[in-house]
């Protein structure tokens, strides 16, 4: 389209404002991605402050009233064991948005790490790296979940290191790419030239410009890592009744499914919204980020 | 050509390797001795004893893992189940077409579907088309399949009646279980063709077609498609792995006996060995599939093709 | 022969409309081509040269361009009335363009010699064989080897590309050409080569011509006559002749001061101060006044209207500076 209207504009924009503030800006018209973000907001509040919202204890039983519809009383209904759905789904978002968040700083640290020495020294450090990763990218991330957890026993800490290691090719990757790119830019060489330390260079120049990739991947990975382990749990490899949390509950209402879809419901349209909201927000940074990808 | 694929194929035998002894370290640091799982509770000291030096248990780490992938190699020999003692790969053998079956047929809704949606999307961008197969792709990729899968099954097998609830034998029983596995990656390779499209529409050589005179429909079937193909397929390569693991969760959601539901059993039942064959399978499924991908993309980007031909 | 025109534009008015701004790229232009001859378009990048020139191929992506008014008089005929199945018969047949950069004008995907039959298969002949001898034959008379046209674009040189460009450009002996800065991106040696083919192929085929350019030498080279453009605006239109001799407007001025002569032993170059205003926010009056160095009052307040100071050679401005 007219280049010379953008690069005009983008002129006027960056004597005015900071870099932050222009991804904030750029970031806050997507409508979508504000939604997303208002909703993750109220979810992490919900996680948080569980114990304050939450009608009913998630985990007592309560045999006179089973598999109720939902009602004025229990606005989600209740399960075969009397528990309050809603009060379930509450406590299901602390489980998962601390197994997400948990499981992917594991990828992003261990991913980073990995990647970004492996782009910055290169040679054979680096050809080793990758064909390591090459190994674990050919096991689909699921297997490579259950064959963790098949080594170490199903649970919740197993589950976040299980679903962590699986990802920790893709930020490796996206680590050294950026590594790769902007290794070789002036600002590098002055810092080298000017006979900064490897481990200085790598931590105070290299790592801060790649941070946006990163970020974005690491939003949209969040989503991905609440299924992933949502999907452990309803095969049973994952977090074990009673433990609150949305994929369980899935398994558990699959029997009653015929009669009480309610129950698989509502913890399958929490696990929806909650990453729909991720990756609204993931997309959102994305765009803000790099506004050339956005058409 | 020739050549590329000869290479390609020993490019894959160190990968394989790597796969195999991950998934061996694995079970070798699981918890508990084999022999004794085999044996039961009540085993003498004795017998256990006997049965481990009988399946070569007692050598060191590394003997163990080379006389594993040589029994693979040369016998199909993936050790037994410890459940029922059979060779794990009768079982393999039995189950392997279903999620080959399975993954085809939802990578071939994926791939149709998600081009479609895609080509159009792009090219109306921001129509109400765009918005709303784009939306539709954001809610595909956000919902768990397992939960679609129950979705589905409530729908069109229990209220309506229209599909069987479980089992695999006929193409009624496939058509729900290969939407479930289908609908996440067709959204990725919707959201992927509309932004390849809409970078390659913009190219010169695209207007350059108008200019030719050609008529819309082929400028962008012919010219942008062909171009904006070679990231898809790419993308598409590797959603493949993702509908073969996505096929682990859905088999059991739709009680299919494949690989998966294998899986997923013996994880529970604690047989070790079929876990391990279902995980090396698939992994190899996974490499010859990307094989595969790399020769049609080399087929599709004359660039690779004689940056190949130069080097062979 | 008076009258013989095979292009007119009337009054064109383009804008491309965003969600932010709304940018004037053509600003009520009028020129006419007469048959035969061509047209030189000279001006900086972004003056509006390439819109205009897709603006007579239809070739603008509508939306985000809109044609706002005017005519574009193609042998006699208004193309922007015209359906786009008959443009499609126009494009490439009647009226061709080659493409600013050969590096990315081509398919990269699809062998040449399929590139070039693609536009005879369209207009001249359903016949695959007889398509295919005459894309052949269209490659050697860009002198490049038959043999080659099985080879895709990456494998050809610059130069060798735009021949290509060519041949496609040309395939259909096409009434009017449309060369957009067809040398820029190629090596000087090549661009002479380059050069010279167009012309002997459009003298051979009496093909009018319209080249966009912002190198005054290809225009001595290449033009009969000469339309300088600023801010979307032809500001001064003549005979090559006129507008090297005898040119009038300031900017035109300014743009042979920018060129290096060596004949004069003070050999100082003169750059036109300031930059090429936004066209969302373009200035009153002369669009040329705050960068004009005779700038008076009246320039800013009212747009001077085009007037003709000796035969056919049109200036758009006050000429305070000269009375």
């Amino acid at each position: 389209m007219s280049a010379v209207n953008n690069t005009a504009t983008t002129r006027v924009q960056y004597k005015k404002r900071s870099q932050t503030k222009e991804i904030w800006r750029r970031f806050r018209k997507n409508k979508s991605s504000i939604i997303g973000m208002i909703i993750i907001a109220i979810l992490i509040i919900c996680a948080i402050f569980a114990e304050n919202i939450a009608p009913y204890d998630p985990v007592k039983q309560d045999y006179a009233h089973t598999l109720e519809h939902p009602s004025k009383e229990h606005i989600f209904g209740t399960d075969e064991f009397g528990r309050d759905i809603f009060s379930r789904i509450i406590f299901g978002a602390r489980t998962s948005l601390s197994v997400g968040l948990i499981s992917v700083s594991i990828s992003c640290i261990v991913g980073g790490v990995i990647g970004a020495i492996s782009g910055y020294f290169g040679g054979r450090i680096d050809t080793f790296i990758m064909r390591c990763m090459d190994v674990f990218l050919a096991i689909p991330s699921i297997l490579f979940n259950i064959s963790i957890i098949a080594a170490l026993g199903p649970g919740i800490v197993n589950m976040m290191i299980a679903v962590g290691v699986s990802n920790i090719p893709r930020y490796c990757r996206i680590m050294r790419a950026s590594v790769l790119q902007i290794k070789n830019q002036e600002f590098i060489e002055a810092a080298k030239a000017g006979g900064a330390l490897d481990f200085f260079i790598i931590t105070f120049h290299v790592v801060p410009n790649s941070l946006a990739p990163i970020i974005v991947q690491a939003t949209l990975n969040v989503g991905s890592a609440i299924i992933a382990c949502a999907g452990l749990s309803f095969i049973g490899v994952g977090i074990s009744p009673p433990t609150p949390e949305w994929g369980a509950m899935l398994s558990n209402g699959r029997d009653l499914l015929r009669n009480y879809s309610y129950i698989t419901a509502f913890p399958g349209l929490a696990i929806m919204i909650t990453v729909l909201s991720l990756n609204l927000m993931g997309d959102g940074l994305r765009d803000a980020f790099d506004p050339k990808l956005k058409r | 050509m020739l050549k590329y694929i000869i290479r390609r194929i020993i490019m894959m035998i160190p990968v394989m390797l790597g796969v195999t002894f991950v998934v061996f370290t694995m079970l070798y640091i699981t918890p508990g001795d084999p022999a004794q799982t085999i044996l039961g509770e009540n085993a003498t000291e004795e017998t256990i004893a006997e049965l481990r030096e009988e399946m070569g248990l007692d050598r060191p780490f590394i003997i163990q893992y080379f006389d594993y992938v040589w029994k693979i190699v040369t016998k199909g020999d993936f050790g037994r189940s410890y459940t029922n003692q059979q060779p794990v790969i009768n079982a393999l053998i039995d189950r392997f077409p279903n999620t080959i079956i399975l993954a085809v047929s939802s990578a071939a809704i994926a791939v149709i579907l998600g081009l479609i949606l895609g080509v159009v999307s792009a090219v109306k961008q921001y129509s109400i088309f765009d918005n709303f197969s784009m939306t539709l792709a954001l809610i595909g990729l956000s919902m768990p399949n397992f939960w679609q899968g129950l979705l589905l099954m409530l729908l069109f097998s229990l209220k309506l009646g229209w599909f069987p609830v479980s089992g695999f034998t006929t193409w009624k029983h496939l058509i729900l279980p290969a939407l479930t596995v289908g609908t996440s990656s067709c959204a990725i390779i919707a959201r992927m063709t509309r932004s390849s499209m809409l970078e390659v529409v913009r190219q010169d050589y695209v207007d350059s077609a108008r200019a030719k005179g050609q008529k819309e429909y082929i400028v962008i079937i012919k010219h942008a498609l062909r171009n904006a193909m070679i990231p898809i397929i790419t993308a598409v390569g590797l959603q493949f792995g993702a509908m073969l693991g996505g096929s682990v969760i859905t088999e059991s959601v739709f009680s299919i006996p494949g690989i998966g539901k294998l899986m997923v059993d013996s994880i529970k039942a604690r047989d070790y060995p079929s876990v391990q064959a279902g995980v090396l399978l698939i992994a190899l499924s996974f490499c010859v599939v990307n094989l595969l991908v790399d020769l049609l993309y080399a087929a599709t980007d004359p660039r690779m093709k004689s940056n190949i031909e130069g080097k062979a | 022969m008076k009258n013989d025109y095979i292009l007119e534009i009337e009054d064109l008015t383009v804008k491309y409309i965003t969600e932010d701004s709304i940018v004037s790229a053509v600003n009520n232009m009028s020129l006419k081509l007469e048959r035969g001859n061509t047209l030189g378009f000279v001006g900086e990048t972004g003056a509006g040269k390439t819109t205009t020139a897709k603006s007579i191929m239809r070739l603008l992506p509508e939306p985000p361009t809109k044609i706002e008014s005017g005519k574009i008089i193609f042998n006699g005929e208004n193309i922007l009335e015209k359906s786009i199945k008959h443009m499609q018969s126009i494009r490439g047949n009647k009226i061709s363009m080659i493409f600013q950069d050969p590096m990315t004008a081509l398919n990269p995907v699809i062998p040449i010699i399929d590139q070039i039959a693609e536009v005879i298969l369209l207009h001249q002949t359903k016949d695959r064989k007889a398509a295919y001898k005459r894309a052949e034959e269209m490659l050697e008379i860009v002198e490049i080897k038959k043999e080659r046209g099985e080879e895709y674009p990456h494998q050809f040189s610059g130069g060798m590309k735009q021949r290509v460009v060519i041949a496609i450009a040309l395939a259909c002996t096409p009434d009017l050409l449309i060369a957009d800065e067809p040398t820029t991106a190629l090596d000087v040696t090549i661009q002479a080569q380059v050069l010279k083919l167009m012309h002997d192929i459009k003298e051979s085929n009496n093909t009018s011509m319209i080249m966009i350019t912002h190198d005054l030498g290809i225009v001595a080279e290449a033009c009969d006559n000469v339309a300088v453009i600023y801010a979307g605006s032809i500001v001064e239109y003549g005979t090559k002749e006129d507008i090297f001799n005898s040119h009038a407007h300031p900017y035109t001025e300014g743009l042979f001061n920018c060129i290096p002569d060596l004949s004069k032993t003070e050999s100082e170059l003169i750059p036109i101060k300031g930059i090429m205003p936004d066209p969302s926010d373009l200035p009153t009056g002369c669009k040329f006044h705050p960068r004009c160095p005779y700038a008076v009052d009246r320039c800013s307040k009212e747009e001077p209207e085009s007037k003709e100071i000796s035969d056919g050679h049109m200036v758009k401005c006050f000429l305070e500076h000269r009375k």
